[in-house]
């Protein structure tokens, strides 16, 4: 019971801490509007994305169209609000696959530490990351072609070393101190010390580094989007948008800034929340910056 | 230092022979029949057994690695299906766009960092270096083609600078194409500068903090002059380091920054591959890429092993 005490004021201390981190809370509204945005455009847009009004084609933003139509006389703000759905749910889902699958093999690897299976799973680590996840992704559109579901699992697969590594290290580092010793002594087995106390005490770096997977996802799936790998019509997103606009550059350069900000904001939102929470998690990097 | 050389090097050509066995098997092995694949849906079943055949994909899958790969270390990628040509010519053409891009912009990147990392560092916390954090914060955000997009419009639409795409090709002069592929590479540059210039500010706080940095101001130097000829050279390991892997993703990032200004070098030809289902072409500029990512990430460890001897005996 008072473990479970210690738990909770612990908990609570941070989050006061984290509220008074002006990086922290800058990033998390951020995010936050467009979480909410994503989450709007479930059950509401001002306009239909999927209705082309060829009359209100190429209309600058004004008080109607906030951030103005397209070529298609689609309403940008709507599109705007429908590709945060489309990006947010792609990086989500490509973290999700990093730590689920990078973690346990990192966790396996590091209590197997100097075996031929650490071996194996580390080298195979570094073969995949000779892979950009552009790379991945052209190799896997090139084979099944151009679709979400490819940008995510490219986005994914690229994920995977990179939780595995940091799992890997952290872990290795944990398995020195005393309480694990105990633990073995104990007569707990290798999983077990690795789910009950090594997985635990890491959880905060994951936190931290799943925030910025996450803004490098938004950043890999715009791009692949851009090049045409990505989400196909005739959902929108923030990457296709820009790639119709450039066709559109000299007419309506509007339709370039909007995505654009989308992108930056969201990136910046995410960066600035990591950012703020290893500073949280980690008293003694806030002391030293 | 040459146990650890060769162990370095048994371990490179590993690598190699992985990443082109994962690009084999992506490329030709999952989707089953790359004839049918790349004539398409309406193709007649003689003409998809004589491209099978031209193709050599009559032979066994491990007969098919053993032939790419004999063919690869003669130089020789196979031929392109669409350009009737061999792929060697094809990427030896574009590369010269790709690879001078690539190091433009690595260069630019480097340029900017280095004095505004060292500007940050030794003005820690003043108004100069949060204004510096916060503008490299907003240029790690930045996707580096809507950047490519917003220079376009300002340099080349609006100002007329320079031209909005296209390249003019060597022998039209060195100035014509270095301004060609000006900015693209400022569009590469800058999110990479942003980077590097927050390792370079934290590399160097991190020395500063060193006791060798205090020796040297207890023996009379000022803090800038400390920072000039004690702890600049010491903070510049890490950020060595970055570079030589920011290299791989420049190049990665020149295939995307390429489509934006539509210059014909090796990102166009990988997805003009694609478009046309052409998968030699796929398969060689990939293996291609790849090996320079293995190949550059070896070289940082050779230097890095090199600079700092601890390394080379741990590892070893």
């Amino acid at each position: 019971m008072s473990n479970l005490d210690l738990g909770e004021a612990n908990r609570f201390g941070l989050v006061s801490v984290a509220l008074r981190t002006p990086s922290f809370i800058i990033g998390l509204v951020l995010t936050l509007c467009f979480v909410v945005a994503a989450l709007l455009s479930f059950f509401w847009t001002p306009f239909d994305v999927t209705n082309l009004v060829i009359a209100d084609r190429l209309k600058p933003p004004s008080l109607l169209h906030w951030f103005g139509t397209d070529n298609f006389g689609r309403d940008i703000f709507s599109m705007v609000m429908v590709g945060a759905r489309t990006s947010i749910a792609v990086a989500l889902i490509a973290v999700g696959i990093g730590i689920i699958v990078g973690v346990p093999l990192g966790l396996l690897a590091a209590a197997r530490h100097g075996s031929l299976l650490d071996e194996v799973i580390m080298r195979t680590n570094d073969l995949v990351f000779a892979f950009p996840a552009l790379l991945m992704a052209i190799m896997i559109t090139a084979v099944f072609g151009p679709s979400a579901i490819n940008a995510i699992t490219a986005i994914g697969i690229f994920n995977i070393p990179v939780f595995a590594r940091l799992a890997r290290g952290a872990a290795l580092s944990l398995w020195t101190r005393d309480y694990v010793l105990a633990a073995r002594v104990s007569g707990k087995g290798r999983a077990r010390i690795s789910a009950e106390h090594i997985l635990p005490n890491i959880t905060n770096l994951l936190i931290v580094q799943g925030t910025i997977q996450f803004s490098l996802g938004i950043l890999a799936e715009a791009g692949l989007a851009y090049v045409g790998l990505g989400t196909q019509p005739p959902l929108p997103s923030w990457g296709r948008m820009l790639s119709d606009a450039q066709t559109m550059i000299y007419i309506a350069p509007y339709m370039a800034i909007f995505p654009g900000l989308a992108i930056v904001l969201t990136v910046l939102g995410l960066n600035l929340m990591g950012d703020g929470l290893r500073d949280v998690f980690d008293p003694k990097l806030r002391r030293a910056r | 230092m040459l146990p650890y050389m060769i162990k370095r090097l048994v371990s490179l050509a590993l690598s190699l022979v992985a990443a082109s066995v994962v690009i084999f098997v992506v490329i030709e092995v999952v989707p089953g029949d790359p004839a049918s694949f790349m004539l398409g849906l309406n193709a007649e079943p003689d003409t998809v057994a004589a491209l099978r055949d031209s193709l050599g994909l009559n032979a066994s899958a491990p007969v098919r690695y053993w032939q790419w790969i004999t063919g690869l270390l003669q130089g020789e990628f196979g031929t392109s299906y669409t350009y009737k040509v061999p792929v060697r010519e094809l990427i030896a053409e574009r590369i010269w766009i790709s690879l001078p891009l690539t190091i433009y912009a690595l260069v630019l990147s480097t340029l900017i960092a280095f004095p505004v990392g060292v500007i940050a560092a030794s003005r820690r916390n003043s108004p100069s270096d949060v204004s510096i954090m916060g503008v490299t914060q907003l240029g790690i955000a930045i996707p580096n083609f809507w950047f490519a997009m917003l220079l376009v419009l300002l340099f080349a639409i609006n100002l007329r600078w320079f031209s909005a795409g296209g390249f003019p090709g060597w022998d039209e002069g060195f100035f014509a194409c270095i301004k060609a592929l000006t900015l693209p590479a400022i569009a590469l540059a800058l999110p990479q500068a942003s980077i590097l210039a927050r390792v370079m500010r934290s590399s160097l706080l991190d020395t500063l903090g060193e006791d060798f940095v205090r020796t040297a101001r207890a023996k009379g130097l000022n803090r800038r002059q400390a920072l000039w000829r004690h702890a600049l050279r010491n903070a510049l390991i890490p950020v060595l380091t970055i570079i030589g892997l920011q290299f791989s993703f420049l190049l990665a990032g020149a295939i995307i920054i390429e489509n934006v200004f539509f210059l014909p070098g090796i990102g166009r030809l990988v997805f003009q591959g694609i478009t046309q289902r052409d998968l030699i072409v796929v398969k060689s500029v990939i293996f291609l890429l790849v090996f320079a990512v293995i190949l550059v990430t070896f070289i940082v460890d050779m230097t890095y092993a090199i600079a700092d001897p601890r390394l080379r005996r741990s590892r070893s």
